[in-house]
């Protein structure tokens, strides 16, 4: 059995409000259906508006989806009990992209990690510090940032507040949405070797929304494709995303940056200024 | 034409400090580049080197009372540190452009598209409404925007980012300045945006021989525009080299820590390069 399962899914955004029969509604995402295994991490490829992180947002329980059902571990989390639907909650986490939004500017990072630790265990004063410190230190921060208000941190260091709240509870699945996407390329670099040191110590699995190309390709086992709300392609293996020759794919293979002056393709043209 | 006059802008030990209630902090110091006509300048480095800041006091816009500037910035010849605001802003978006990182905040909400591109024509060329709105539609043309003459009655916010950072390119290429500052014109958009977005700023480029200043921590953006490139820690320029220089035979430690950070990004490099 799969960890996450989507069925079928579609969601559209829009009202239909009494005095305007017509539907006016429009449609994000349609018949989406894939599987994510215990311990891999699917990478889901696309541009702003494809509805990336619509699905996110229905994995995560915040929306319900119109039509289709998406399954936890064989359980629907929109139909399931009360109490099985309370355990899926703790089981699936997220990290958003803009790490600031995501802290409330107000209380210290001691006190950000330890809200779900609050909901979920019970533990004593001294247990639940010394655990916040472990996690602190698991994701690369010290002792000494615990009093630290999040306007202290930089936009990487805050991001791995957000993993070590999100890893707290030990969940087996957090959604990644864009979570690499504001920071500069060392601290993506670092941040992805995080994730990816987390994923093979607690067996996580991951989805992985971006329109980074890259950074999917390094972190990911198998790779969606979305567009305009279509699950275009989905490959088993991560490589076959650069051999597919569906348009929508190729589009996205040709915008890749070159990663040495060498291979540049947009500096062709010479100024003409310059020579004369 | 001599080596003097294809310096268009020149910055030369360039030190910016910032009043704080503990005294004053130095954020960038000793800067020294300048860029020629047609040629681009990349300039990388990580979150809060001071970049950005770097821009900023070339342009005159941080806040005289809390910073100083110190050093010279000549844009061809003219001495552009300590001017006042009034001459300041005949310089600002005739003669040097500034592309921001966020084309959302860069734009006023309330005005539409082509209220703000021709107010930006008529204040530095005197010509008739008419005249500026031909050329707002010239120019959008050639950025690849279709139905500019839709497009200028639209507010901001009914476009998307890549088509708006398209309008602010526009907007800067209409006056032909003879600098652009573009900092971090494509972090904001998506992969497939950000290729057009430089494609059309190379586009300028090459049409008018403007200079420009590409300010960006994505070393792909750099190797993809960049002639020269000038490496940024801690305020301090600590390398800077020809492009194709830099990315073979780093110099400093931290260009190679940051080249080092794109490689795990293409595990295989032979498969990316079937694109």
């Amino acid at each position: 059995m799969s960890l996450i399962q989507v069925n079928e899914v579609t969601h559209s955004y829009g009202s239909r409000s009494f005095f305007n029969w017509k539907d006016r509604s429009k449609k994000v995402l349609s018949d989406i259906s894939f599987s994510i295994e215990e311990g891999a991490c699917l990478g889901l490829l696309g541009s702003s508006g494809a509805g990336k992180s619509t699905l996110g947002k229905l994995i995560l329980g915040l929306e319900r989806p119109q039509n289709g059902q998406i399954l936890f571990q064989g359980h629907d989390i929109y139909t399931a009990d009360k109490h099985t639907r309370q355990k899926i909650r703790r089981d699936i986490q997220a990290v958003f992209q803009d790490s600031y939004s995501s802290v409330n500017p107000r209380i210290t990072a001691e006190r950000i990690i330890a809200e779900p630790l609050e909901n979920y265990e019970k533990l004593t004063a001294a247990e639940q510090k010394r655990t916040i410190v472990e996690l602190l230190e698991r994701v690369g921060l010290s002792e000494g940032d615990l009093k630290k208000y999040p306007h202290q941190f930089s936009g990487g260091q805050l991001q791995r507040i957000n993993i070590a709240r999100a890893i707290s509870i030990k969940p087996k699945f957090i959604v990644l949405d864009e979570s690499v996407s504001s920071l500069d390329m060392v601290n993506q670099k670092l941040i992805l070797e995080l994730l990816n040191e987390l994923k093979e110590d607690f067996g996580l699995s991951y989805l992985f929304i971006t329109h980074d190309i890259k950074a999917a390709y390094t972190i990911s086992d198998s790779l969606g494709v979305l567009e305009k709300g279509e699950l275009v392609e989905l490959y088993d293996s991560k490589n076959q995303f650069f051999t597919s020759e569906h348009p929508i794919v190729k589009e996205m293979r040709g915008s890749i940056l070159a990663e040495h002056p060498r291979f540049r393709s947009i500096r062709t043209r010479v100024s003409r200024v310059s020579h004369t | 034409m001599g080596a003097e006059q294809t310096n268009v802008l020149q910055v030369k030990d360039l030190h910016v400090q910032v009043k704080t209630k503990d005294g004053v902090i130095p954020l960038v110091q000793e800067i020294n580049f300048e860029l020629k006509r047609g040629r681009v300048l990349g300039l990388v480095g990580e979150s809060g080197c001071g970049k950005t800041v770097t821009s900023m006091s070339i342009f005159q816009l941080l806040d005289r009372k809390t910073t100083m500037i110190e050093g010279s910035i000549a844009l061809q010849g003219r001495e552009l540190n300590g001017l006042t605001d009034k001459e300041m802003r005949k310089i600002r978006g005739k003669d040097i452009a500034f592309i921001m990182q966020n084309p959302m905040n860069a734009f006023t909400p309330v005005f539409t598209i082509g209220h703000q591109f021709i107010e930006t024509i008529r204040s530095h060329t005197p010509c008739s409404k008419k005249e500026a709105t031909e050329l707002a539609i010239e120019t959008m043309h050639s950025v690849n925007l279709t139905n500019p003459d839709k497009l200028l009655k639209y507010y901001p916010f009914q476009l998307s980012g890549g088509m708006l950072q398209r309008v602010m390119i526009a907007i800067a290429a209409c006056t032909h300045p003879a600098v652009i500052i573009a900092d971090e014109p494509t972090t904001a958009l998506d992969v497939k945006n950000q290729k057009k977005v430089l494609f059309h700023l190379d586009k300028i480029r090459s049409e008018f021989g403007s200079a420009i200043l590409l300010i960006s921590h994505d070393l792909g953006v750099i190797s993809e525009m960049a002639d020269e490139v000038a490496v940024m820690q801690n305020g301090r320029i600590v390398e800077k080299a020809d492009v194709f220089q830099l990315f073979d035979e780093p110099q400093h430690e931290y260009t190679k820590k940051l080249l080092n950070a794109r490689s795990l990004l293409h595990v295989d490099e032979p498969i990316i390069h079937l694109a």
